[in-house]
């Protein structure tokens, strides 16, 4: 007869029960976590991977994951923020209501009535708008310190869709208070997703492909702007959009994981200062090798090297990923103590603001949109999402992978490059707003010469060009990459800002919003 | 001691077993395509949902009393409609104020009509005089009633020269 029994024969049944009930909460907090506190290497191992929500973590970390200077921890801004704007959107489906009667005054009455409805709702536009802006962020990072490269290539093309899914989220987000922001956002939107008639009607075809005719019918499950498109957008908004960002968030993380975790330099190790004596709990000695053949891709630790250079993801990992999340938290709130979100007008379709602006992150694509509507709306943001796609690719080289603009030459390069995006594309504005462009030289010019000779698209041709030229001149595919990347940012933001501060009513350039014509 | 990878024996074909793959093959590959194309039909099907059978979109046509005072070529715009109404020497025409490009409603201006969201600029007459509209604002089918009254259908587009009332 073991222990247990032998006491249980001791005890009567009912007494038993009263000491389990009794032990019941420190059992249940024992069965719940297991491995106990991680308080010991081998418990905070089994505290990471043991979780459900943590097990996409290494149990360790490479210490140079660890460097702020590595990542500016980017990924995870960009998480947090993605998860405040999910738990405050759902707080506000309590009183969103998606109908066009109803959706203004619901989105006044979260705004003045609901408890704490405005300071939620203000995170939630805050978070979204802090999301966009380190979701970019976090893909100039990976691209400059060439994170895309073998292994890792298709996870970039996933983080384009993640880019594209954001925005997508953002823009349908700001259709859903049918303001006069949203009424005609989904105006125009939708009338870009009908452009490709621009061509097809000047070839003639529209009677047979209608392209365009069909992808607004789509949108708007009408031929006008009405309930059936808020409630499709309503329904991307908070249903196929999130889910589909969860799931690319998902693989996006696992294939992280799956390729040994954040890139780092091949010399990493050596270049690493010897570790301070902070957490020595495995020994920095090499005592043992092993692998994980077949299975694991990258450094299994190597004969010779300290087998570990590695640190325990709980605490370090953990504690800088719960930084960030305050830090993002914190900022959010800030902002949305200070700064209300917008809720303009109520729709009316029959006057448009005058200037109309979309978001921010949207009025380099107004920019484009301003000279043709499909090249500007469709064909030019397919060519650059394709061509960024495709740079991992092309650019196969293996050289300075892990670090900042690929070692010593390539910060010149990438300023060289900043410099001729910048005056190109400044030049052909400027060019522009002074000169005006063909329609104003020969109104009768066909469209079709319009649709594919215009601002944009030289632009584009001009940085594709330069981008060949840097290929050739370097003899370097990642030159090539560089030039371009670099060149499409300095053209983003130069159209951005023009966008925003330099154009007033009727798209007209004013240099400040001072001198625009009084109603 | 090496041990030799069974190899798998050869089938023996008879008159009544012609089939170069084996049965079991078979049924597996049936399986799997009859799953996909299933899945594949499946989407389809899924995908027609989205585009409905019959719009819900009401009749466009409105009747519209014109001012009497209104002067020759000045755009009379009905509330609530993006239609300008002008009266000409030989009758009555309708501009849709609907901006080709993507859809704003234009205003009206001195040289004709101005788009406020991208910047296209229109002749009275509708023509395109700047910016990135592809086609000149439609004429819209006009009736004439009786003195001052006209039945506009804004979903009918007409040509320029048949466009009066």
């Amino acid at each position: 007869m073991n222990e247990v029994a032998a006491k249980n024969s001791e005890t009567s049944a009912v007494r038993r029960f009263l000491i389990n009930l009794r032990e019941t909460p420190s059992r249940f907090y024992h069965t719940m976590f297991r491995s106990g506190k991680p308080e010991s290497d081998r418990t905070r191992s089994t505290f990471i991977f043991g979780n459900v929500f943590l097990h996409l973590h290494s149990t360790r970390v490479h210490r140079w994951t660890l460097k702020w200077t590595t990542t500016w921890r980017l990924g995870i801004a960009a998480l947090s923020s993605f998860l405040l704007t999910l738990i405050t959107g759902v707080l506000l489906m309590f009183y969103y209501k998606p109908y066009p009667d109803v959706a203004y005054d619901s989105i006044k009455d979260i705004h003045f009535v609901v408890p704490t409805g405005r300071f939620i709702r203000n995170i939630h536009r805050w978070a979204a708008n802090v999301m966009v802006v380190v979701v970019i962020l976090h893909m100039v990072r990976v691209f400059y310190t060439a994170a895309y490269r073998r292994f890792r290539e298709f996870n970039w093309v996933i983080g384009m869709l993640l880019l594209a899914v954001t925005l997508g989220l953002s823009f349908t987000g700001y259709l859903l208070p049918w303001d006069q922001l949203a009424y005609w956002a989904i105006t125009i939107g939708a009338n870009i997703a009908q452009s490709p008639r621009e061509v097809t009607d000047a070839l003639g075809i529209t009677k047979y492909i209608d392209i365009g005719g069909l992808q607004k019918l789509i949108l708007l499950g009408s031929e006008d702007v009405g309930e059936e498109a808020l409630i499709r957008f309503y329904l991307l908004h908070v249903m196929i959009l999130p889910l589909t960002l969860t799931l690319l968030v998902a693989v996006h993380f696992w294939r992280i994981r799956k390729d040994g975790g954040l890139v780092r330099p091949i010399d990493a190790d050596l270049r690493l200062k010897p570790e301070p004596g902070l957490y020595p709990v495995f020994t920095q000695e090499p005592k043992k090798t092993y692998s994980l053949g077949a299975i694991v891709r990258g450094k299994t630790p190597q004969i010779n090297q300290g087998p570990e250079n590695t640190l325990p993801a709980m605490p370090h990992l953990m504690y800088a990923e719960g930084a960030v999340l305050m830090l993002a938290i914190f900022i959010c709130v800030l902002l949305a103590l200070f700064f209300d979100a917008p809720l303009k007008e109520l729709a009316n379709p029959g006057v448009p603001e005058n200037p109309a602006k979309a978001p921010w992150y949207f009025l380099g694509l107004q920019e484009l949109v301003s000279h043709s509507a499909f090249m500007g709306g469709m064909g030019i943001p397919a060519i650059v999402l394709l061509g960024i796609a495709l740079i991992p690719y092309l650019d196969r080289e293996s050289d300075g992978t892990g670090e900042w603009f690929g070692g010593p030459g390539g910060k010149m390069l990438v300023l060289r490059s900043a410099l001729f995006g910048l005056g190109v594309v400044i030049a052909i504005e400027a060019f522009t707003i002074h000169y005006g462009w063909i329609r104003q030289w020969w109104p009768k010019a066909p469209q079709l010469l319009i649709t594919a000779i215009n601002p944009g698209t030289l632009l584009t041709l001009f940085y594709a060009l330069y981008s060949l030229w840097l290929v050739r001149k370097y003899d370097s595919t990642r030159a090539g990459a560089l030039g371009l990347f670099t060149c499409f940012l300095a053209g983003f933001i130069v159209l951005t800002v023009i966008g925003s501060y330099f154009r007033g009513p009727n798209w007209d350039f004013y240099w400040s919003p001072s001198q625009w014509p009084g109603h | 001691m090496t041990t030799q990878p069974k190899t798998i024996e050869q089938v023996k074909r008879s008159r009544l077993d012609p089939e170069p793959i084996p049965r079991r093959d078979f049924l597996g590959l049936a399986a799997l395509w009859s799953a996909a194309s299933t899945l594949l039909f499946a989407t389809v099907g899924m995908l027609r949902l989205p585009k409905a059978a019959v719009l819900p979109s009401p009749s466009k046509k409105f009747r519209v009393v014109l001012p009497e005072s209104l002067a020759l070529h000045q755009p009379f715009i009905p509330p609530g409609r993006s239609v300008g109404l002008f009266k000409a020497e030989t009758g009555v025409y309708a501009v849709s104020i609907v901006c080709t490009h993507l859809g704003c409603i234009v205003k009206s201006s001195a040289s004709g009509f101005d788009c406020p969201c991208h910047g296209s600029r229109f002749s009275q007459d509708g023509s395109v005089l700047r910016g990135p509209a592809p086609k000149a604002l439609p004429r819209l089918a006009v009736n004439r009633m009786c003195d001052h009254e006209f039945i506009v259908d804004e979903g009918e587009i007409i040509e320029a020269s048949e466009a009066m009332a």
